[in-house]
């Protein structure tokens, strides 16, 4: 089991850390965590994807809020939200197994966005799950190198996640 | 006007109500006690950093004040960490200062330069690194505040010496900050309310469990009022020793590990606790899976962490204690649970039977004796702090408090060492108030150094030396559980009397029970800091204990002697 939270947070030093620190402590374990600006100045925002598999996920919530500098703490697991992630995936193509890259990528509207002799990068967004299925279609031309951005989620249209508040534990 | 950073830190301090710090000085933080001498604060020189911290914890509990502590940067800041670690645990309200190296030096492995930000994350509220001087005021203003506000505990800063130096003109930021992340709950919602008195109104068996959040929420009275209306009997942590009077019928005593069999029995029996202010600490549920089977939970708290975080509750109540009460008190009828409050008192009798207080004379000195004797002496309303052991847990059992604010102790973190400079901080909070400290031989040896201090600031700390020549509590265990095989627990002192007397303390020693009384007065009647040393036995027990990760009602029982 996961959840996928998503934190407000003052854009100033060493919030990451007072972050990572938290888990640390409290012995949660984060799956993927991506941060980033937004559109307010001096506010970031930190998707966290935690492995909620025997932990309380409104504990890792509770966490998060006590922070300081963190401002506003949101569930978007099972909402209607929309998930992303980014992967760049650099396969082993001798120029003859371009063609199969590119069409494999493009079932799952990914596209080669580098080519070298003996290699290609893929790019490819979407859901976790649809980019590990074109990972397990790659993975018998040989993976050289693998790197993605962890998920990214946001609310449709006005809504907004399960928010969390201490009054409603 | 211009300042350099430092006077602004004192500026803003003062402002902030400072009048009195606990420090040690070094290179990186010279200009803050430079600055110290142009401003109507008084600093203590302590003889260790760790007791810095400690002085600002004890000036904060007893004070209700923010204590504040400060020292250079590295092994300065460093020293500070087990203070700070007891602070938060126990949710005190200190404000530490640290020097650090200049900013561009910052991770250049400089002349004494430790990432305390780093070190003290874990431990601290919150924390701060300042690298220049128009950052100051505001982090003090914030510092200050989350502090005091919420669920109080130890806010760092740490600041670069380039930054105390450097000159700004400096004006005050009179007005409103914001802090967009820091929201402390109030008052609990109404639906959480209705739940509550649902659940108290089916009760036929209801405990209060009462934390130290009563007395930081100062909310004495209303749990006064709320457990006289309801009829309801209270026990306390050890923090939360004196939220209600120990002599009040309603009174169950302490709970836990070494609390009374009868309040232990009654909150396993109980079919509804009410948690005030309190976190479930194992040393006050034993074994979690067999704790109160039988009981609904409602849980009063600040801290929305420690909600579910240890027992999960029927019915969590966030906010401030005293403003939950004061909205539920209204809503309660009135009970009598008179089948209840009769089981209780057979549960009470039985125990006075065990109580080493019942016990006829028989020449030896007991710790609970000479407690006793003090509590006799004090006529029970004197400040008591205390180191952590056997003695600790005496303290707690044998000197009943009547009033909130009367027990410092680490109860959280159990450090031994908190007693010589938490006492001298306790002291420093009003001067006037009779501070007697109960510390442990071995509790006493770790921050002994303080005794300079005591005497350099003739701090009146009146001191009930427990020497049983053991490291007690650890020996109980090895006596219980290690077939008695004594592991680096047998611990000598200096004379301890002579001890005193080399710091020039008046001190007298007492070896047998009727010299108590005499040696207590003689420590009341001599102005100044004095110290009693008590050569009491070896090898007593404190009970109940209940083992730990057991059961809460399987307790070891003070064996009956005639
Ligand atoms: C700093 C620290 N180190 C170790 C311990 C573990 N410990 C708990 S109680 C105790 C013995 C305390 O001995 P003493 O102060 O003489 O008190 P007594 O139990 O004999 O009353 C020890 C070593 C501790 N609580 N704190």
């Amino acid at each position: 089991m996961e959840n996928t939270i998503v934190a407000l947070v003052e854009d100033k030093p060493g919030v990451l850390n007072r972050v990572a620190s938290l888990f640390r402590r409290r012995n949660f374990n984060i799956k993927s965590l991506n941060v980033g600006r937004t559109e307010t100045e001096n506010v970031s925002r930190m998707t966290i994807v935690v492995d909620s598999e025997g932990v309380d996920a409104r504990k890792v919530e509770a966490n998060l809020y006590k922070l300081v500098n963190v401002i506003d703490v949101q569930d978007v697991t099972n909402q209607p939200a929309v998930h992303r992630d980014l992967a760049l995936v650099k396969v082993s193509a001798k120029p003859e197994q371009r063609g199969e890259v590119a069409s494999l990528a493009s079932i799952f509207r990914g596209k080669i966005v580098d080519v070298a002799p003996d290699s290609v990068i893929v790019e490819i967004t979407g859901t976790e799950d649809k980019i590990e299925s074109l990972i397990e279609l790659l993975r018998p031309l040989g993976i050289l190198e693998m790197v993605r951005t962890g998920n990214v989620a946001m609310m449709r249209g006005d809504m907004s996640g399960k928010r969390y508040a201490p009054s409603q534990q | 006007m211009k300042m350099n950073g430092a006077e602004i830190l004192m500026e803003c301090m003062v402002r902030e109500g400072v009048d009195t710090i606990f420090g040690y000085p070094g290179g990186a933080i010279m200009p803050v006690h430079d600055a110290m001498l142009k401003y109507p604060v008084h600093h203590i020189l302590t003889r260790h950093e760790q007791g810095a911290a400690h002085a600002a914890d004890g000036y904060a509990r007893a004070s209700g004040k923010v204590g504040v502590a400060v020292a250079t940067s590295g092994p300065g800041a460093t020293n500070l960490v087990t203070g700070i670690a007891t602070a938060i645990m126990d949710s005190v309200p200190i404000v530490c200062i640290t020097g650090q190296v200049a900013a561009h030096l910052i991770g250049g492995d400089a002349f004494q330069e430790v990432d305390v930000t780093g070190i003290t994350l874990p431990i601290t509220k919150h924390n701060y690194l300042i690298t220049s001087a128009d950052e100051i005021a505001q982090v003090v203003r914030e510092a200050f505040h989350i502090a005091r506000s919420g669920r109080p505990g130890p806010v760092l800063i740490d600041i670069c010496k380039n930054a105390q130096l450097e000159e700004i003109e400096f004006e005050y930021p009179e007005g409103e900050f914001s802090l967009p992340g820091y929201h402390p709950p109030d008052h609990a919602p109404m639906e959480g309310l209705k739940k509550a008195i649902e659940l108290i109104e089916a009760a036929e068996r209801p405990v209060i469990l009462a934390g130290h959040g009563v007395q930081m929420s100062g909310a004495m009275e209303e749990l006064k009022m709320f457990a006289t209306k309801t009829n309801t009997p209270v026990a306390m942590t050890l923090l939360g020793l004196g939220a209600i009077p120990a002599s009040d019928p309603l009174s169950l005593g302490m709970m836990g590990m070494h609390g009374e069999a009868y309040a232990n029995e009654a909150i396993q029996e109980s079919d509804l606790l009410l948690a005030f202010g309190m976190r479930f600490d194992d040393r006050v549920t034993g074994l979690l899976s067999t704790y109160a089977p039988k009981a609904k939970k409602i849980h009063i708290e600040i801290d929305a962490t420690e909600v579910h975080k240890n027992v999960t509750v029927d019915v969590p109540l966030m906010g401030d204690l005293k403003t939950v009460l004061s909205d539920l008190i209204p809503m309660l009828d009135e009970y009598d649970h008179e089948k209840w409050m009769t089981q209780i008192g057979e549960w009470k009798a039985e125990t006075k039977e065990r109580s080493i207080m019942s016990w006829h004379d028989d020449g030896k000195l007991y710790t609970a004796h000479a407690i006793r004797a003090l509590w006799n002496a004090t006529e029970g309303d004197s400040l008591v702090v205390t180191g952590v052991g056997q003695h600790q847990m005496w303290a707690a059992q044998y000197y009943e408090f009547e009033k909130p604010y009367k027990l410092l102790t680490s109860g959280g973190a159990g450090t031994m060492g908190y007693g010589i400079p938490a006492a001298l901080g306790a002291w420093f909070a009003d001067k006037e108030s009779d501070v007697w400290l109960i510390d442990g031989d071995g509790s006493f040896q770790m921050t002994q150094a303080e005794l300079s201090t005591l005497m350099q600031e003739g701090a009146s700390v009146k001191i009930a030396l427990m020497n049983n020549s053991f490291l007690g509590m650890v020996r109980q265990w090895q006596e219980f559980f290690f077939d008695k095989r004594y592991a680096a627990t047998p611990i000598s002192g200096p004379d301890f009397v002579k001890l005193a007397e080399a710091h020039g303390i008046p001190a007298r020693r007492v070896t047998k029970p009727e010299e108590a009384m005499d040696a207590i007065k003689f420590a009341q009647e001599t102005p100044g800091p004095v110290l009693i040393e008590f050569q009491v036995e070896m090898e007593e027990a404190v009970y109940p204990m209940v083992p730990a990760g057991a059961p809460l009602n399987e307790m070891l029982r003070r064996p009956i002697r005639k």
